[in-house]
């Protein structure tokens, strides 16, 4: 494993989506790789384990005491926890997750509904992963996973004692061959990729049931070396991205590692960029001095565009922009590539054209409906219109293409937030 | 372009909270991203964003709807020089034409836009582009000698009635300018029917001619059974709504809408479907003298279809919605036109009509989602 040996790690309890987390560590504490930095408050047997050993140097926190992250000096000699080499196949349903649960990994599985980080409470009725990863820039899976198909079968068997487990890949997957999983092709473009699509499209969510959802696969690498080597080791490919990038590259890379190093001289600094966590759809603005989220797949630079004075924007022919309505010319070049930056270009208005997100929303859901429900705060209406299926990265495509500019991954999330408390 | 923006960037402060011109701040505004694109960044999901905005989607509205004005100002001068015997040539009857709309578009402008400016301050809101569209069709779908103190309180009341109240562009449930027309048609029938309407009668600063007292300029549609068809109505030289006559200029403004996707094909389509079968129903059973592509041609019918029908916010929202919707709307129109000799005319009410029933079509369509996951959740 290439280890900055000095370097300095971070979780970030805001990676795992409705976790509130109870610190259980202090400054100075000495960790062991596995080792729990923080847990689940309302599951406190959901723990979240540090990806290095070392001494914890801070606890950060911001505006009302809410913990932004935890951060871990790393040992140059690494130490792990050792929680003891497994035989999946001798496993059961609830060993597997006991095991997830002791190693701090069981909060990398989401659920639907509410897209949230799951718990163990209420076992989940089947598991979909996705191994497609068709968001913009995005690494191949396939690339990531060559040379340890051994974990991912092992991650998989494990999952699948668990419950009904469903792999959806992409068309001609080098993974179409695994073993113990349902195992669905995709054809399409993004949001197929989507675990939200996926699972609209095999075996929708009804109310009250609940279906965990991997919709980063490396998470089933994490599982599948934690059985076969007993260590919680959190290495996984990133893809660095962007049109503001130098050299695209593919690096291995610890969840929670610093960026510095990733991004010291890979982009040019002369005019604002902004480095995403993630994609350019789904990911969080971080900067130079971030820390590599628990669920990115990639690295994305882009140019902030503030810088960007476009005069006449609603009548001139602007053959640079990309649009998918047809009123830009972009429909015309084919396969041409775009720097797009982070400008909105555009104001908000009311929803006024019709259509717009079915066409980029691959569910039996009427979007528009949903997206008026939320904001109405209508919760029979959300209900109804099938807010359980849906993860705000669902409406991300639709976020991109909005003539209205609507924030509608914000709007899905605080809808779904919403909803919990009032099932709680 | 750098000098227009630091000369923008210069004045903002005084437009912004405590600024001394902060009352004129959604006109600042307003100018500001009709000039510049607006360079916000997005702050929250998604990174990057479509370059479509309202304001281009708008744009290209009235650039459709360019073909009908030009043409219908030409018929303005047409339509006066045949009734005064005038022999003009082309360039007289355009600018006779030109000198008889155009005030009729700086009003509906300077009244609409005045109001949505003043609303936007009062609300703090940025200014919605719709007006635009708006402003342009009321002028298109009235008769050339409407006056013009009509006309802008017809404005007046299409935006503040039709419009604001429900909340602004996006949330109306009628179509703007036709409760426009709607509003004049009942406010002011003799202005809006009959057969002094339609034909500008006095000369324009020297251009145009005198059209004798008494002369009859009526539409087609309101003298059917002396009416013989000929060409004239689909090149668009006959009397009627400014906007309204052509079918080859609103052909070219249907070409635009569909080719930039703004406007649902859909919809489009099944207006003139429902139409034609209506009209072929009512052709067999021999109610209506006149043969289906005759209704299609004269009156608003192809206007309405392609430029009122398609307004997706007060049109069906769901795609199998817009079938029901526009086919309604073509069927209803000839409906009012054959059975009810009071309204020669009858694609205004039957938009307005549908217009109201649009969300009844979509509560169905969307219903059938519901139950189907209703049943789904109950025999799991």
């Amino acid at each position: 494993m290439n280890l900055n040996p000095n370097g300095h790690f971070a979780l970030v309890p805001d990676d795992f989506e409705g976790v509130v987390p109870k610190i259980v560590v202090r400054e100075g504490d000495v960790v062991k790789a596995g080792d729990a930095l923080f847990v689940n408050k309302l599951y406190p047997e959901v723990r979240f384990a540090s990806p290095v050993s070392g001494k914890v140097t801070a606890v950060e926190r911001g505006e009302r005491r809410k913990v932004l992250c935890v951060k871990v000096e790393a040992d140059a000699q690494q130490q792990y926890v050792d929680f003891g080499k497994k035989d999946v196949s001798k496993m059961d349903g609830k060993a597997v997750v006991d095991a997830l649960l002791e190693a701090g990994l069981f909060g990398y599985i989401d659920q639907l509904p509410y897209a949230i980080s799951t718990n163990p409470t209420v076992m989940p009725k089947a598991i979909f992963v996705s191994a497609l990863r068709d968001k913009p820039l995005a690494g191949s899976f396939e690339f990531e996973v060559k040379g340890q198909e051994a974990d991912f079968q092992t991650g998989l068997t494990a999952l699948s004692k668990i419950a009904k487990t469903y792999l959806g890949v992409g068309v001609d997957s080098s993974l179409e061959g695994v073993k113990d999983v349902e195992v669905n092709v995709f054809k399409g473009k993004c949001p197929a990729g989507n675990v939200g699509v996926q699972v609209n499209n095999i075996d929708p969510v009804n109310k009250g049931e609940v279906v965990w959802t991997i919709g980063d696969p490396s998470v089933v690498l994490f599982i599948g070396r934690l059985l076969n080597t007993g260590k919680v080791d959190l290495r996984r490919t990133v893809a660095l991205c962007g049109s503001e990038v130098k050299k695209p590259c593919y690096v291995d890379m610890l969840v929670g590692e610093e960026l510095s190093t990733l991004l010291s001289n890979s982009y040019d600094a002369d005019h604002s960029v902004r480095i995403i966590n993630g994609n350019v759809l789904t990911g969080r603005v971080t900067t130079k001095e971030g820390f590599l989220g628990a669920h990115t797949s990639e690295i994305t630079v882009i140019p902030e565009g503030d810088d960007n004075n476009e005069m006449l924007g609603w009548i001139m022919p602007r053959f640079n922009q990309f649009s998918v309505n047809r009123s830009y010319f972009s429909w015309l070049f084919g396969k041409k590539e775009y720097a797009l930056d982070a400008r909105v270009k555009g104001g908000e208005r009311h929803m006024i054209m019709s259509g717009e997100y079915d066409k980029v929303l691959p569910m039996d859901i009427f979007g528009e409906y949903l997206i008026k429900a939320i904001i109405a705060g209508d919760i029979d209406k959300m209900e109804q219109l099938g807010i359980y299926e849906v993860a705000p990265e669902d409406f991300a495509l639709a976020e991109f293409v909005d003539s209205s500019k609507l924030e509608l991954q914000r709007i899905v999330r605080e809808g779904l937030n919403n909803l919990r408390k009032e099932n709680a | 372009m750098k000098a227009l923006r630091n000369y923008l960037n210069k004045i903002k402060p005084a437009f912004e909270k405590e600024g001394k011109l902060h009352a004129f701040r959604s006109l600042f505004d307003g100018f500001e991203t009709f000039l510049f694109v607006p360079n916000t960044t997005a702050k929250k999901g998604v990174h990057i964003h479509d370059a479509i905005d309202s304001k281009r989607i708008m744009s290209m509205v009235v650039i459709a709807l360019m073909p009908a004005l030009l043409f219908g100002m030409y018929n303005v001068g047409y339509q006066n020089a045949m009734a005064s015997g005038l022999d003009a040539s082309f360039t007289d009857m355009f600018i006779f034409g030109l000198l008889a709309v155009m005030p009729k578009v700086l009003v509906s402008y300077i009244v609409g836009l005045g109001i949505e400016f003043a609303w936007a301050q009062w609300k703090n809101e940025e200014i919605q582009e719709g007006y635009l569209v708006s402003g342009i069709l009321i002028p298109l779908i009235v008769p050339v000698n409407l006056p013009l103190w009509m006309l802008a309180i017809a404005v007046a009341f299409a935006v503040i009635i039709g419009k604001e109240i429900f909340g602004g562009t996006g949330m109306n449930i009628f179509n703007p300018a036709l409760l426009a027309r709607a509003f004049l048609f009942f406010a002011y029938p003799q202005k809006m029917t009959g057969d002094q309407a339609w034909i500008a009668d006095s000369p324009i600063f020297g251009f145009g001619g005198q059209v004798p007292d008494g002369f009859s300029g009526a539409t087609p549609l309101s003298h059917l059974d002396s009416y013989a068809f000929n060409m004239d109505a689909v090149y668009g030289l006959i009397p009627g709504s400014i906007g309204e006559t052509s079918v080859i200029a609103i052909a070219i403004g249907a070409l635009i809408l569909l080719c930039t996707g703004i406007a649902s094909w859909k919809t489009m389509l099944s207006v003139f479907a429902g139409g034609i079968l209506t009209a072929l129903l009512f052709e067999s059973l021999e109610m209506t003298p006149i043969h289906w592509y005759e209704h299609i041609v004269l009156g608003g019918f192809c206007f309405g279809a392609v430029f009122m029908a398609t307004d997706p916010v007060t049109s069906c929202r769901t795609e199998c919605g817009k079938w029901i919707y526009g086919f309604l709307i073509g069927a209803v129109a000839i409906v009012v036109r054959v059975m009810n000799p009071g309204f020669p005319e009858g694609m205004m009410l039957a938009i307005l009509l549908m217009n109201m029933f649009a969300p009844t079509i979509d509560y169905f369509v969307v219903d059938r989602n519901i139950s189907k996951r209703m049943k789904r959740g109950g025999t799991k």
